[in-house]
């Protein structure tokens, strides 16, 4: 009876709080609530687990109490303790009958578990069972499950029946056997590769969220194998065609949107399917066109529809048309007051100008204002777009304002990434040696050991290597002006491994090369080194390695070496080091100082770091030597393994000469090796130096290689793994594998700027007076970001202008002064030389950015004609259009398709903007000397009318573009 | 692919958390915390979205509740601010105005409404009409074997008097 009593009471309790909860989980979730610390909330549950523990493990609790027992262990465990006492209840609750409670199960098992635990083996014969249940719910709850818990291995045992599944009347069931398939596929693609097929069934449902959930799967095979899913086109073209024109229910209507989640995901696929293929895009021009057109800018998801148009536009066959609408949005994007929509924008520039560079040109301001916005978020999007752009050209002013950013933020993960982006620009891009060294050096200074140790190596290649061409005299400045830098950094204190171990080899490879200075200076700093950074034993190793560079180049030059007391001393403490490494280069320093000048040239022949080095594994130029010593009594070599444990110490010292000050190393000199002959070996030494230091290496491995016969040699080891390296390292910035741009020479950046200024030049004549009230406005925008913008978006043509970057190029080799030049001269040439594009005064220099800007891309010329020929038959129309146009261009675009005077205006805008943002203000006196020339500017002008295009006369954007 | 949702308060407490890719326990805390510092912070007219490990957060604050939802980077992080929308649309038709205190005392009802919203890190369904139906249909389930268990009661009640 008192059984009972208590079961009423909790049946009456447990309708109380609306959904049925007791008093006691109220209370808790309440308690919980109103915790003022973290240390209280961890009491309160501590507490909670304890209870639960208890009565969780009574005999006979209800199944309702039980339930709520269930409940109370998710919150336990959302709030981040442990509940894995009680998973094996949950697990037991799925094995209910009333849904009720098989309901709750599910949910706490597929919260608790993941598809590794132990527990999972007792749920899937309940999954089983419940996927055949004839109560569609359970099947949903059994489904749910599935994608969460069935793992590798246990998803044969459910297939069949998820497969079976698909077919089912429900909707709700179809749909979640569709991405339980899809779960299996990723886990385990093969296991579902015969069903495959089914997914493209599905496609067909005729319930549109089982089409929707199926494009999921879709999207997967899809990215993996375009080529199979060629023939899908149509249908998805058709699919969202539909969907754009309202066909599907109104219950998928989302903010007066049709279907916009479809929409994305068919966008996304599309953009797969299209992308390099020509003819699977053309499918699609009219469709995307039609979302551009009918989306709605208004609300969130108009926009984000937008930007995956965009996203597809830009991976798709390039489509002029498309690619106009793509570039309105994104002026709209940019030019929003929201920051997500700029962030957006700013990802969708980075994405269409891969296939347009010129429409950054318009953005520029915006772009820089996003780079200066206080939104960190915004501001990583924007140095990806910059990563992106980045050419010879501005290559400075981006990583160095990357550099600063980087140095600004304490994120380590994006430190990392931003670290090896400037690497990676500055080694492609760097204009001058001195730039390169000075940017390596910020970002080895404030990343430290965050960066790869392989770009610590890539960098002394690279000052190794120099150019690796025949410009001697240019690698041997960039040698000496990285011995400088170095040398002045070393004064700095605390400074990263990596960098140290950098600096440490290039001075001991190149500190005494130019002569400028002398091996003392030069000793006493690597002296320094060891000393202040005494704990780090692989900065020692280089330190040590590069004095015995430098004495021994000393040595060769045929000069008195008079090692400094410092420098002594710390011999004497390595020698007695505990790293055998340490000490066995000390020993090699001592050894190196005692031979006399041909040796030691034979030993360390001075910049010989990048020759290679055969390496006769075999030995077999010492078979003579060894068939000599056997004659005369020696002991034949016995391997290792074969070798009787007893050591004979006497043999050992009197083999070596060198060592014979010390006893430690017994164990790999038993060999039968009379007196050390340093010269057959030496043709393996030059550059073990290159290899990174390795390790504390054991003696047992460095003398492995059993005939070594110099004991204080690990080139064996150590140039097999010098071969190794080379492989997988990067080619240094040479010009010549990387970059076209950045050999822009005379001839590529004159015919570009000629094509540049046959567009720009017409039309900018006629725009000068209208914009002129539009140049006031301009002068409020500080100069600071205008010299930004023209050193970002169009730096080439004037290095002059750049103090603000900090960086002169004026202390560059000669060799790459004269490169950052050539767009200078070359313009001198091109303005020269077509006169009929001669544009007005103040115009010429200024239109003169985009032009080489723009240079590696398209030329917009060619682009110009390629439209022409696109559209003949529009042109007409295209024409009285662009004759009577509307001030308000942005309507234009929305309401009509995009015709070619669009294109041309795009052209036309860039043009203008670029020269408002490029320069200040214009100047009149500079421009008056070229002068205009009237007549040939009227015969381009009509040249260009004849071609279909003409020039706008109002420009309503502009001051858009300008104010933001 | 969306990795996990998180429902923290203004003061950093969890109040939902659904993981799609596994994490231990002891990265769930850790997640937990980073994330709570980074976007708890940030201020109101910043965009909704932040760099995190590689990922991307995508965060709305309702009132004093912010949503937050992990996905790759090559999502639409627009998109998937309108799918926490979408789900916050889900929430208030069904408990009717939802406030805080609807999740604080409800999550697991929250989680079944995840749960037809969001399967295995993918948006399974569109309509709001639909999941609604089956989230009631799932109630009314709930709602007769109440009914059922009150009979029950009823009888025990008058099998004790």
């Amino acid at each position: 009876m008192e059984q009972l009593r208590t079961f009423g009471r909790e049946l009456a309790m447990g309708s109380q709080g609306g959904f049925y909860q007791s008093k006691e989980f109220l209370d808790l979730v309440k308690s919980i609530g109103e915790a003022r610390s973290k240390a209280e909330e961890d009491r309160i549950v501590v507490n909670e687990i304890d209870t639960l523990k208890r009565r969780i493990a009574e005999p006979d609790i209800p199944k309702r109490k039980m339930k709520e027992y269930i409940i109370r262990l998710v919150y336990i465990e959302m709030l981040g303790h442990d509940a894995s006492f009680g998973y094996i209840h949950a697990v037991k609750m799925t094995h209910d009958d009333s849904l009720l409670v098989k309901r709750t199960g599910y949910l706490a098992v597929t919260l608790f578990l993941n598809e590794e635990h132990d527990l999972i083996i007792l749920i899937v014969n309940t999954i089983q069972k419940d996927l055949k249940s004839d109560n569609y719910l359970v099947v949903c709850a059994a489904l749910n499950a599935v994608c969460k818990l069935i793992n590798e291995e246990t998803i044969p045992a459910v297939l069949p029946q998820v497969v079976e599944l698909l077919a089912h009347p429900k909707e709700a069931v179809r749909k979640k056997a569709i991405m339980a398939l899809h779960c299996f596929y990723q886990k385990s693609p093969s296991s579902v590769s015969h069903l495959i097929s089914n997914f493209r069934k599905r496609l067909c449902d005729n319930d549109p969220g089982v089409m929707g959930a199926t494009l999921c799967p879709l999207f997967d095979l899809i990215t993996r194998d375009v080529n199979s899913y060629k023939d899908l086109v149509i249908s998805f073209v058709s699919i969202l065609k539909q969907v754009t024109e309202r066909r599907l229910s109104k219950a998928y209507d989302y903010h007066q949107m049709p279907a916009p989640f479809i929409q994305i995901k068919l966008l996304k696929i599309l953009a797969l399917l299209g992308s390099g293929d020509k003819q699977a895009s053309e499918n699609m021009y009219t469709v995307v066109g039609d979302v551009f057109r009918k989306c709605d800018f208004s609300s969130n998801i108009g926009n984000a529809v937008l930007y995956e148009c965009i996203c597809c536009v830009s991976s798709i066959y390039p489509n002029p048309k498309l690619l106009d609408s793509a570039a309105d949005i994104i002026s709209r994007f940019l030019k929003s007051d929201s920051h997500n929509l700029k962030y957006m924008g700013i990802d969708a520039l980075g994405r269409l100008i891969k296939i347009s560079p010129e429409i950054a040109e318009q953005h520029q301001l915006a772009v820089i204002d996003c780079l200066e916005d206080p939104d960190d978020t915004l501001k990583r999007k924007t140095f990806e777009l910059l990563y992106k752009m980045t050419k010879s050209t501005n290559v400075e002013v981006i990583v160095d304002r990357m550099i600063d950013y980087m140095i600004s933020i304490n994120d380590n993960h994006y430190k990392t990434e931003i670290a090896s982006r400037c690497v990676e620009l500055a080694e492609q891009f760097a204009p001058s040696n001195q730039w390169f060294i000075q940017a390596m050096n910020k970002v080895f200074e404030h990343t430290g050991d965050l960066v790869n140790i392989k770009v610590a190596h890539n960098l002394m290649r690279l000052i190794a290597e120099g150019f690796g061409e025949d410009d001697d005299n240019a690698d041997s400045k960039l040698r000496s002006s990285a011995v400088e830098s170095y040398l002045r950094i070393l004064g700095e204190p605390k400074l990263p491994s990596g960098f140290l171990q950098v600096i440490c080899w290039v001075l001991g490879e190149y500190g005494t090369a130019d002569g400028m200075f002398c091996a003392s200076d030069i000793t006493g700093k690597l002296c320094d080194v060891a000393e202040a950074y005494s704990s780090d034993d692989t900065v020692k190793a280089y330190a040590v390695t590069a004095l015995m560079k430098i004495y021994a180049f000393e040595i060769a030059a045929g000069r008195e070496v008079d090692m400094l007391t410092e420098c002594q001393s710390l011999m004497e403490e390595l020698l007695a080091s505990h790293s055998t490494d340490l000490q066995q280069r000390a020993y090699e320093l001592q050894g190196v100082i005692g031979l006399d000048a041909h040796a030691v040239e034979f030993i360390m022949p001075s910049d010989a770091s990048c020759e290679d080095i055969e390496v006769d594994k075999d030995l077999s130029f010492l078979d003579g030597y060894i068939q000599e010593a056997i004659e005369k009594g020696a002991q034949p070599y016995i391997p290792e393994s074969e070798r009787p444990g007893v050591l004979n110490m006497g043999n050992f010292r009197n083999q070596d000469h060198h060592e014979s000050s010390h006893g430690l190393r017994f164990e790999a000199y038993e060999l039968p090796k009379p007196a050390v002959q340093p010269r057959i070996p030496r043709a393996l030494l030059p550059s073990t130096e290159i290899v990174p230091v390795p390790e504390p290496v054991y003696p047992r491995e460095t003398y492995q290689t059993p005939v070594t016969p110099i004991p204080s040699n690990p080139s064996d080891a150590g140039s097999a793994e010098l071969k190794l390296r080379l492989d997988g390292v990067q080619k240094k910035w040479g010009r010549p594998t990387y970059t076209p741009e950045t050999s822009t020479s005379n001839s590529t950046s004159q015919k570009t700027v000629n094509g540049a200024a046959q567009v720009d030049g017409p039309s900018t004549v006629n725009s000068t007076r209208e914009t002129y009230a539009s140049r006031k406005l301009q002068v409020e925008i500080s100069h600071e970001k205008q010299k930004l913008a023209a050193s970002l978006f169009g730096g080439s043509s004037k290095p002059e202008k750049r103090p603000a970057t900090g960086h002169k190029v004026s202390k560059a080799s000669s060799h790459m002064l004269e490169k950052s030049h050539v767009p200078n001269s070359s313009m001198e040439v091109a303005s020269e030389k077509t006169a009929p594009a001669q544009t007005p005064p103040d115009l010429l220099d200024l239109g003169e950015p985009t032009s080489t800007s723009t240079a590696p891309s398209l030329d917009p010329f060619k682009q110009l004609e390629v439209l022409l020929d696109a559209t003949q038959d529009a042109s007409a129309a295209n024409s009285a259009t662009s004759a009577s146009r509307s001030p308000d261009v942005m309507a234009l675009y929305a309401d009509t398709p995009v015709g070619i005077h669009n294109k041309d205006e795009a052209d036309l805008l860039s043009g203008m903007s670029n020269m408002s943002g490029a320069t200040a203000r214009p100047q009149p006196t500079k421009g008056s000397s070229k002068g205009p020339n009237p007549k040939d500017s009227l015969e381009k002008d009509s040249l260009v009318r004849q071609m279909g295009v003409k020039p706008s006369s109002q420009n309503p954007n502009l001051f858009k573009d300008l104010l933001g | 692919m969306i990795h996990f949702v998180l429902l923290i308060s203004r003061q950093g407490k969890v109040r939902l958390t659904k993981w799609y890719s596994p994490y231990s326990q002891k990265e769930r805390t850790k997640v937990i915390r980073e994330l709570g510092g980074v976007i708890l912070s940030r201020g109101p007219k910043l965009c909704n979205f932040v760099d995190w490990r590689g990922f991307k957060v995508v965060y709305k604050r309702y009132a004093s509740l912010y949503f937050c939802m992990c996905i790759d980077q090559d999502d639409n992080e627009l998109e998937v601010l309108e799918i926490i929308h979408h789900f916050v649309e889900i929430l208030d038709r069904y408990f009717g105005s939802v406030c805080e205190l609807d999740l604080i005392f409800n999550f697991h009802k929250a989680y079944y409404i995840l749960d037809e919203l969001l399967l295995a890190g993918e948006l399974q369904e569109t309509s709001k009409k639909t999941v609604a139906r089956l989230i009631a249909a799932q109630d009314s389930l709930v709602e007769t074997a109440k009914e059922q268990q009150g009979s029950i009661s009823n009888i025990i009640a008058q099998a004790t008097k």
